[in-house]
């Protein structure tokens, strides 16, 4: 393996540093709100070029050797390439919805769009590493931008906290990743995933299987799984609103293509070390994110427990350990960021008179009167995310418990389902707020076609119409799962 | 029908109405929506005049490869197409029904009604097993929406409970449905009807399906959604719910539950009887006592509807075209009573039934029709429920005279709380000023009961055209069960019956004569 073909696998990473670097510099002479809105168009063009590189590795299937670049450290194959296309959109429209909002909160800087660059940067590292230690570094690029990105408002106390909750907890369940790190490398002699999976290929040696622990654990941690989610409902909640829905989108599609890659190759070989690990949390995010979100009022928070309520049902095409689930999941995380962006955009459009934003469930009612389309819309959201069909929702909950009933998971995939039921329940109450309560006259702001046009595009890809893509996003998803799992 | 994609047409032509109505003001929105729905009818006359029967099993058949691990693919048979006519027969008059009891939100409230008769005509027409799926779980959107906005006071808690009690039975048939295909291989339903699951696995499958259409049906103890919702719901909503959702139940056992899982329906069927008695004697009693005009018909559909289910499990051809005909007769006759309740609430807007009382006298147009109804209700040979019910307890008694003894008692019952209402409503004096000023029917609420009225009374006189299109089906079915037919209790000594079995006739025997 040449240099050059190693740089060229590179390409998306290098490209979003060396702009994300550029744009720092052009920054430091950026003055006004005009300025930082053409750095934000900037990044997006970034993003929008990123995008289009790894388009071809993704359509042609690429995967092994051709993939491989810096000796088996990243891996440019189609399914990182898959979960870059995610993560690329999802940045590109927490970035398209960040002016209006922090230009009202008077902080709109544009450093933003810079430490957002960074952070998909590292996610893009997360999702192609094939090495503990390129795993790590590009995690912890990811986390430190996003560390930034949640204290974003700094003088506003609840965007700080989040900030700090954020890096404390990030920092410990960093600090379990590599504690498992280092027990997997003292156990196996080697950070290679392909190297950790053959020296595992035998019986597992009880500190080589405390190494995988603490890997999920900390892998748990950023996906936001239960029972590593306690800072997921605070951070959402504090955090601005645009770098909310980035955490809920990006980073949980990046670290979900880690675990995939981490289980499936990494300890490919030890299935039935860890399913069961899988399965368990699986189910308690499941439940966890039901019975949490009941209680909620605040719509962030809501949706932050329903995001750990969607990580648990993605959990399930993990737990499946087979192809089929890969796909399951990826098709899944297609859907779950188009609904993450939708619900996130729809709360951003939710403004009182004087444009300040409205959180609370109570302040939408009777919104389905005053905002017929943003309603319904947002209700369309509630009933993709509870996974009720014709919406399109309802087809990732579907592809990854046909998985696990392929695979023989039945007893996880009735009890799955079943709570599925509990969750249905606060979506319908977002809705009956919304639809059977008397208006509440809050919401009466105005929005810029930029949220409509994307709450426009995210409807769309949920309504019915999505079931036209099934084919093509299977397709996509099967390439992209074929790399991983070439055998199974 | 050559090439004429028909199916798809009259599951587009409400659809695309609907997104219409969300974007018109109140009056067009109501013309748009009856003229859809009337358009739907004439697609479905054409429909049933173009049915060949005796021809293929399937018709009309339509499959496009549009998605990834299912297909959209239509088709009916005999028992689809009685059903669909029922369907796209109650929506014009639903959306007259509530031309104008609904006054807010109007555009909203007909898009929710089309979508419904879309889901509705998706139910029964698609041969995709997860197509089935998605329709059927869909129409949980727009009935929450329904009954939540336009209800009655205490709309919220039954919309709730409407949308997680049928959500809730519905998920474990989707994991059922997902080892099926993974078994067998295929989503195709006409495939999938003669597939022979293992017996073991059977049993299984079956409960994940009976735990979705026994609470769809819905049979006891799991009907308790029912009443609750039948109140609330506009009567429009009401109509539509008894009309049509209910049978998706009894469809749901007669195309997946019986041909799917012979043995296993054999295995079970004392359950269903079990259920189904308790269902017809406990509700029977239950609506004998309410105060509440529409809880009343709300219990009467279940002990209905109980005498679908053993009809359905009786394993013979004469209980199966009983159930149907119960369903079809049953769609109508409750639509038609929902109906009339909702005439006089429009008028007095109470269901008290103690607030109502000698409407002979100044609505005698409106009691002529309600007294066909609640005789239909009743089952009085020339109506169609008669014909039913008398086809259904015929059947069980061959296979059970016991279970036929008891769910007899409910033609009895049926009679003693109809009557019962009828004689409060509308007979009696006329104790209350108000109900009393009321007037007779209009010219609209005129066309709404008329073609009720008219098609009761066919499918009384006449019942061959609505067995016509069905009977091979149900035939080719009963030959599906055949195997696994469970033995009669009858103990027949050829050439004469007993004395014993000319015993245990009679109850039957009253139940028909009734």
């Amino acid at each position: 393996m040449d240099w050059s073909h190693s740089l060229r696998l590179v390409a998306p990473e290098e490209l979003l540093s060396v702009s994300g670097l550029v744009l720092l510099l052009g920054s430091a002479w950026a003055k006004g709100k005009r300025d930082a809105r053409a750095i934000t168009w900037l990044a997006v063009l970034t993003l929008a070029i990123a995008a289009a590189l790894v388009v071809k590795p993704l359509w042609s299937g690429l995967s092994g050797e051709a993939a491989n670049a810096f000796d088996g450290l990243y891996s440019g194959d189609a399914f990182a390439a898959f979960a870059k296309l995610l993560i690329y959109a999802a940045a590109g429209a927490s970035l398209l919805v960040a002016p209006v909002f922090f230009e009202k909160a008077r902080s709109m800087r544009p450093e933003y769009p810079v430490l957002v660059l960074f952070a998909v940067a590292g996610m893009g590292m997360m999702v192609s590493a094939t090495d503990m230690l390129t795993l790590y570094v590009g995690l912890e690029l990811n986390s430190l931008a996003a560390y930034v990105l949640a204290a974003f408002l700094r003088n506003d106390q609840c965007s700080a906290e989040a900030g700090l909750k954020y890096f404390v907890l990030g920092a410990l369940a960093s600090g379990i990743l590599l504690f498992g790190m280092s027990l997997t490398y003292g156990f196996t002699g080697t950070t290679s995933f392909t190297g950790i999976a053959a020296a595992l290929s035998g019986e597992i040696s009880t500190g080589a299987l405390f190494g995988l622990v603490f890997v999920l654990a900390g892998l748990a941690f950023k996906i936001s799984a239960a029972p590593f989610h306690m800072w997921t409902p605070d951070v959402y909640e504090g955090a601005p609103t645009p770098v909310t829905m980035f955490f809920a989108s990006a980073p949980k599609v990046a670290a979900l293509a880690l675990t995939i890659r981490v289980a499936l190759v990494a300890f490919g070989t030890q299935i039935a070390a860890w399913q069961q690990i899988v399965i368990v949390v699986s189910l308690m995010s499941i439940v966890i994110g039901a019975l949490g979100a009941i209680g909620q009022s605040n719509l962030k928070r809501l949706l932050a427990y329903s995001s750990i309520n969607n990580v648990g049902f993605l959990l399930i095409g993990l737990a499946a350990a087979t192809r089929a689930g890969v796909e399951g999941m990826l098709v899944y995380l297609a859907i779950y960021v188009a609904m993450t962006v939708g619900g996130f955009v729809a709360l951003l459009m939710l403004k009182d008179r004087d444009g300040n934003q409205v959180e609370q469930i109570d302040q939408i009612a009777g919104l389905s009167r005053e905002r017929k389309v943003l309603a319904l819309c947002f209700a369309m959201v509630m009933f993709s995310l509870a996974g009720i069909p014709p919406l399109f929702g309802f087809w990732g909950k579907f592809v990854v418990f046909q998985a696990a009933v392929a695979a023989g998971l039945l007893p996880l995939a009735v009890i799955g389902i079943a709570a599925s039921v509990i969750g249905a329940f606060y979506y319908l109450k977002v809705v009956k707020v919304m639809y059977f309560d008397e208006p509440a006259g809050v919401v009466v702001g105005k929005s810029d076609w930029i949220h409509h046009a994307l709450l426009l595009i995210a409807a769309l890809f949920i309504s019915p119409l999505g079931y036209l893509l099934t084919k093509c996003l299977g397709t996509l998803a099967a390439l992209a799962a074929g790399t991983l799992t070439p055998g199974a | 029908m050559t090439g004429f994609p028909i199916l798809s047409v009259m599951l587009a032509v409400p659809l695309i109405a609907a997104l219409a109505c969300l974007f018109s003001d109140a009056k067009s929105a109501r013309w748009i929506a009856l003229l859809a729905t009337l358009v739907d009818f004439a697609l479905g006359v054409m429909l049933w005049a173009n049915y060949d029967v005796g021809g293929a099993q399937w018709q009309f058949t339509e499959s496009v490869a549009l998605f990834a691990g299912f297909s959209y693919k239509l088709g009916i048979d005999g028992i689809a197409l009685l059903l669909i006519m029922l369907s796209v027969f109650l929506m014009p008059i639903c959306i007259g029904a509530s031309w104008l009891s609904i006054d807010k939100r109007v555009g909203e409230y007909m898009a929710a009604f089309l979508l419904m008769e879309t889901l509705m005509i998706g139910v029964f027409a698609a041969q995709d097993l997860f197509l089935f799926y998605i329709m059927f779980e869909a129409g949980l959107i727009p009935m929450y929406l329904i009954i939540g906005v336009w209800g009655g006071a205490d709309r919220i808690y039954a919309s709730y409970k409407f949308f997680l009690y049928t959500l809730l039975g519905s998920v474990l048939m989707l994991i059922a449905m997902l080892w099926m295909v993974n078994e067998a291989g295929t989503t195709d339903i006409p495939t999938l009807m003669a597939y022979d699951f293992p017996a073991g696995a059977q049993k299984w499958l079956w409960l994940a399906f009976f735990a979705s259409f026994a609470v769809k049906m819905p049979m006891w103890p799991v009907h308790t959604w029912l009443p609750d919702a039948h109140v609330q719901a506009p009567t429009a909503g009401s109509v539509i719910l008894a009309g049509v959702l209910l049978k998706m139940g009894g469809y749901g056992f007669i195309r997946f539950s019986l041909p799917m899982f012979p043995e296993a329906s054999a295995q079970f069927a004392p359950l269903i009887f079990a259920l189904s008695m308790i269902a017809v004697v406990a509700t029977s009693l239950i609506a004998l006592v309410q105060h509440d005009m529409k809880k009343l018909i709300a219990y009467s559909s279940v002990a209905h509807m109980a005498i679908v289910t053993i009809g359905l499990f009786a394993f013979n051809v004469q209980g199966l075209e009983g159930s149907m005909i119960v369903m079809l007769s049953h769609g109508l006759v409750s639509g038609a009573l929902f109906l009339a309740v909702g005439v006089i609430y429009d008028r007095l807007h109470t269901r008290e039934i103690a607030r109502y009382g000698g409407l002979a006298v100044n609505m005698p147009k409106y009691a002529l029709f309600f007294m066909v109804f609640t005789m239909a209700s009743v089952g009085l040979p020339g109506t169609s429920g008669f014909v039913g019910e008398v086809l259904a307890l015929s059947g069980i008694y061959q296979l059970n005279s016991w279970v036929a003894a008891v769910c007899g008692t409910g033609v009895i019952l049926g009679a003693a709380y109809m009557l019962y209402l009828y004689r409060r409503v509308i007979f009696g004096e006329q104790k209350n000023a108000d109900a009393a000023a009321m007037p007779d029917l209009d010219l609209r609420e005129w066309l709404m009961m008329v073609p009720l009225a008219a098609a009761v009374l066919w499918m009384g006189i006449y019942p061959e055209s609505f067995l016509k299109p069905m009977r091979q089906d149900i035939a080719s079915l009963d030959a599906r069960l055949a195997r696994a037919k469970p033995a009669s209790d009858a103990k027949l000594t050829a050439p004469k019956p007993g004395a014993a079995a000319e015993a245990e006739h009679e109850p039957a025997a009253h139940g028909g004569a009734h």
